[in-house]
């Protein structure tokens, strides 16, 4: 990966004149004070978007970001600063801000050489943006348009955008660890309202990865995303009121898995964990769910919204498996929370930008597959819920309560699937949602490429996944009391 | 441990600085052939501090800028951004904006503000009260308010912290129709989070206080204590079985109510006829004695604005009289597709309030009687088309005026257009942290969904 390297370090050093001599000074005003780590991050972003509504695209954005995070880290304390200027005089300044958390007279050697870290070949380090011309992304979703309005004369507004990033990264350790990453990512979102009987609904679809538009061309996103917006809408203009109380509850495959992102994934992450302020703090080795679940987290899925070559802290992606048959089994960690808990990082400190401290986050997250029929896992419910697509979630991490909400849900009626209702927030406790989890099966899914994951207000891409399963028990949101 | 933080000396800082980067931005895009031009730009910086169980676990310093600029040319426009404010940087911004123009369609709704719009002059509103307490003296506020939290009570063992975090920032908004005005701005804040643990397990919660001057910050031991307070009550909570019921919500989550119906009236919403506002002007929306307005100069208010994010003066108004809907939430495009005229919120709305009523949050409670106290929300279940509300719920049950016991894992559920009508009564219990202000809101009846 020496020419990936070299192409980082062409986009982000050489115009700043900043060569390994200037690093190694950086490094050296940093470890003037008694760290146990520090790290140097250097990023680019250009990002670009593109809206259509009313059928017209009417408006585009075009942004960069550039800027270097310093970070210091002794035991708990992390000192960190960042400037957006590129200039050796500022970055100085940055380190001596950051390493003030710590005494003088550090004793970590300055790094004589760097050696790379170990990075995955998951997406090419294509630049999305050029990779189509910019008239032809205009036509991708006049596309979208034409074919949401030929689905159903109902369609009243067609909302679409276009996104893409590239993202260039280079991180730089006091452990003599560097890395390099570029990252595409591409996004294709449609939002349609239809209207019967002046009743308004509304459907969404989207999706997109680590790859160029040309790919989303090739799938055949314009069409595929439009119809399956429009198939949503029609089924919530028929929808009645959702039922309230708990219930038993039956998951479709793929974006439901935000159950696993809300209900287990956050709970797991290293720093709740370390601190103890996490519902499944001290849990490891303990049942905490059926032994039908195993869930992973994954950030070295070939081309998926949710990898990484390399984390933001240069530790190569992994699949890391969190409950096997149902046996809590690990935690996800960045680098300072896994010194802490004297754990082996997991490749998952992320960071929303420069700007911003990494720490531990997800990266796809999803449950493998069972071993029952999907058709027969609906058919041996009486009476219960049969969600299929959701909006967001959210999860308080020290009471384990967890909600996501349903955009496309139906009755399940003496084992048929039969009305649709509305939307409703399904609610549930994290730590034993999973025990009540009788039947997965054998369809697993991963979603379509849409997650974006809020922290302590840093955003990063995520992936979600599952196949469909059973919850005996869950409570469903909805306004009709049973 | 001593640090400062100086501006570098290569970033322009001052309002003049920035008011001549704006004009030769505006300048360059009426060169490459733009037909009218809108920039921004703006510089911050600050600090923030984490104490986690007496200890210092984060020292942040930050520092941004950027620059975003939208052109026209005739009725095609492009929009793109930057951090980067060297000279190559804006011409490079300038020239990505203008390529994006070529490809957009022909929109005839879309350009400046209208001239007859703009703020004639800018009235200082007293936002801009900078601190720099420096990290030491951060620190020391921020252990001592995790000291109160932490001592407050036997059963608060763990802690997320507390933090203090300073900032000051200035930003220039200018345009080709002559409008150039600059804003500087300050904002402090203390927040403390911990947890309170006993046999039943586990539960976090917080306070915090916010205020453009630090003189306004609430004192610090009383945000531990409130912290602390808030987190115990929450203990051993349960699960209520499923009812029909009334809803109070409490101040600090009564806004969110509010701010669903700016989702709902605000321009983007309405043309495209994604609101279950729609085609409601004039008409009862909310039960008949609510009034809402905003007031967006208000002295070091949260949400203060001499003027919006295109140069139009903001001005005091009500939304809502005797429940009527008297006016949306526009800004100058989804103005002109509406046939209306801006109402100065591009952007946003600025210091919404909902008046107030007599009742202090006692006699609220007495008011329900027996009903669900909601202390916090989450989830994101609010469909803006149909106004169908279904989040989950915690907070606690309340019988006879007097709170029971509190709650948890529970939902609320309703239509916010029917929610509306039935709010009952406001608190004078307003809370003035943000730029909504409301008191806590008590809604008559709502399907509370448990086991």
């Amino acid at each position: 990966m020496t020419s990936l390297l070299n192409q980082v370090r062409g986009t982000l050093l050489d115009p700043a004149g900043i060569g390994e001599g200037e690093v190694g000074r950086l490094m050296a005003r940093l470890l003037g004070h008694r760290l146990d780590y520090a790290d140097i991050y250097f990023q680019y972003s250009r990002h670009e978007s593109w809206m259509l509504e009313e059928g017209q695209v009417k408006s585009g954005s075009h942004n960069i970001e550039q800027g270097v995070g310093v970070r210091a880290v002794s035991g708990e304390k992390t000192g960190f600063a960042y400037s957006d200027d590129i200039v050796l005089p500022a970055l100085l300044e940055a380190a001596t801000a950051a390493r003030a958390i710590a005494r003088q007279g550090g004793d970590l050697a300055v790094p004589s050489a760097w050696r790379s870290s170990p990075v995955l070949d998951l997406y090419q380090p294509l630049d999305p943006l050029t990779s189509l011309e910019d008239g032809a992304k205009v036509k991708l979703l006049e596309q979208v348009e034409t074919e949401a309005r030929r689905q159903d004369p109902r369609v009243k507004q067609v909302m679409a955008s276009l996104s893409g990033v590239q993202e260039t990264v280079l991180v730089m350790r006091s452990d003599g660890v560097q890395a390099a990453d570029i990252r595409p990512l591409v996004r294709l979102n449609v939002t349609v309202i239809v209207e019967q009987g002046g009743r308004r609904e509304q459907g969404s679809h989207g999706g997109g990865g680590r790859f160029s538009y040309q790919d989303l061309l090739a799938k055949g996103a314009a069409a595929t995303y439009a119809h399956e917006a429009v198939r949503q809408a029609l089924v919530n203009l028929d929808a009645d009121a959702a039922p309230a109380g708990t219930m038993k509850v039956v998951l479709g495959p793929g974006w439901p898995g935000i159950l696993l992102h809300e209900a287990i994934g956050h709970g797991l992450e290293g720093d709740f964990n370390r601190k103890g302020t996490s519902a499944f703090s001290g849990r490891i080795g303990e049942r905490v769910a059926s032994i039908e679940c195993t869930v992973v987290d994954d950030g070295s899925l070939p081309g998926r919204r949710g990898s990484l070559n390399v984390d933001d802290e240069g530790t190569p992606t992994q699949q890391t498996v969190l409950i096997e048959k149902g046996i809590l089994k690990c935690y996800l960690q960045d680098l300072q929370n896994a010194r802490l808990m004297g754990m082996a990082p997991t490749g998952n400190g992320r960071r929303e930008s420069y700007a911003h401290i990494p720490m531990p986050r997800m990266t796809n997250t999803f449950m493998l597959a069972g071993r029952h029929d999907p058709g027969e896992i609906i058919a041996s419910v009486d009476k219960g819920l049969y969600a299929v697509n959701f909006g967001g979630g959210q999860v308080d991490i020290t009471s384990g309560k967890f909600v996501f909400s349903t955009s496309e849900a139906y009755l399940i009626e003496n084992g048929r699937v039969t009305r649709p209702v509305k939307g409703a927030t399904l609610i549930g406790n994290g730590p034993d949602v999973l025990t009540r989890v009788t039947r997965v099966g054998s369809d697993v899914q991963l979603d379509s490429g849409v997650g974006t994951c809020g922290k302590e207000g840093q955003s990063v891409p995520v992936g979600v996944g599952q196949p469909t399963l059973l919850i005996e028990g869950l409570t469903v949101g909805g306004t009709h009391g049973s | 441990m001593t640090q400062e933080l100086k501006p570098a000396a290569s970033v322009a800082t001052t309002p003049e600085a920035l008011r001549a980067l704006i004009s030769e931005v505006l300048a360059e895009a009426l060169k490459q052939g733009a037909s009218a031009a809108e920039a921004s730009a703006s510089v911050s910086q600050g600090l923030s501090v984490t104490v986690r169980l007496g200890n210092v676990e984060t020292v942040e310093h930050t520092r941004d800028k950027g620059l975003g600029i939208t052109v026209y040319f005739g009725k095609q426009s492009g929009s793109a951004s930057t951090s980067d404010l060297g000279p190559e940087a804006i011409h490079g911004t300038v020239r990505a904006a203008a390529s994006i123009a070529k490809y957009t369609a022909a929109d005839e709704f879309s350009g400046l503000a209208d001239v007859a719009s703009l703020a004639k002059s800018i009235p200082d509103l007293d936002l801009y009260h900078p601190w720099n307490p420096g990290a030491d003296r951060a620190i020391e506020i921020a252990a001592a308010c995790e000291h109160a939290a932490r001592s407050a009570d036997a059963r608060i063992l763990n802690s997320e912290g507390a933090s203090l975090s300073s900032h000051e920032g200035l930003e220039v908004y200018g345009n080709t129709n002559g409008f150039l005005g600059a804003v500087a701005a300050t904002r402090h804040a203390l927040s403390c989070a911990v947890v309170a643990q006993d046999d039943s397990g586990m539960q976090r919660d917080y306070w915090y206080t916010v205020a453009r001057d630090a003189r306004d910050l609430e004192v610090l031991e009383s945000v531990g204590r409130q912290a602390a307070a808030r987190a115990v009550r929450r203990l051993a909570a349960r699960k209520l079985s499923t009812r029909e019921t009334p809803v109070l919500y409490e101040a600090p989550v009564a806004s969110s109510l509010l701010s669903h119906f700016v989702g709902a009236v605000r321009g983007t919403s309405l043309y495209r006829e994604a609101s279950f506002l729609l085609g409601q002007l004039g008409k009862p929306v909310f039960a008949p004695w609510i009034r809402i307005y905003e007031q967006p100069h208000l002295r070091k208010g949260l949400g203060s604005a001499p003027f919006d994010n295109e140069g139009v003066a903001t001005r005091d108004r009500d939304l809502v009289r005797d429940g009527m809907l008297l006016g949306y939430v526009l800004d100058s495009y989804s103005a002109r597709k509406l046939g209306m005229e801006t109402t100065g919120n591009a952007g946003g709305v600025h210091n919404l309030a909902i008046e107030a009523g007599d009742d202090d949050f006692p006699a609220l409670l007495a008011r329900m009687h027996t009903g669900l106290l909601v202390t916090e929300l989450i989830g994101f279940g609010v469909n803006t088309v149909t106004g169908d509300y279904s989040r989950g719920a915690a907070g606690f049950w309340v019988e006879n005026g007097e709170i029971q016991f509190p709650v948890e894992e529970i939902t609320i559920a309703g239509n916010l257009r029917e929610m509306f009508r039935q709010i009952v009564a406001v608190g004078r219990d307003v809370d003035l942290r943000g730029n909504i202000r409301t008191g806590s809101i008590l809604v008559e009846n709502m399907t509370l969904a448990g086991s």
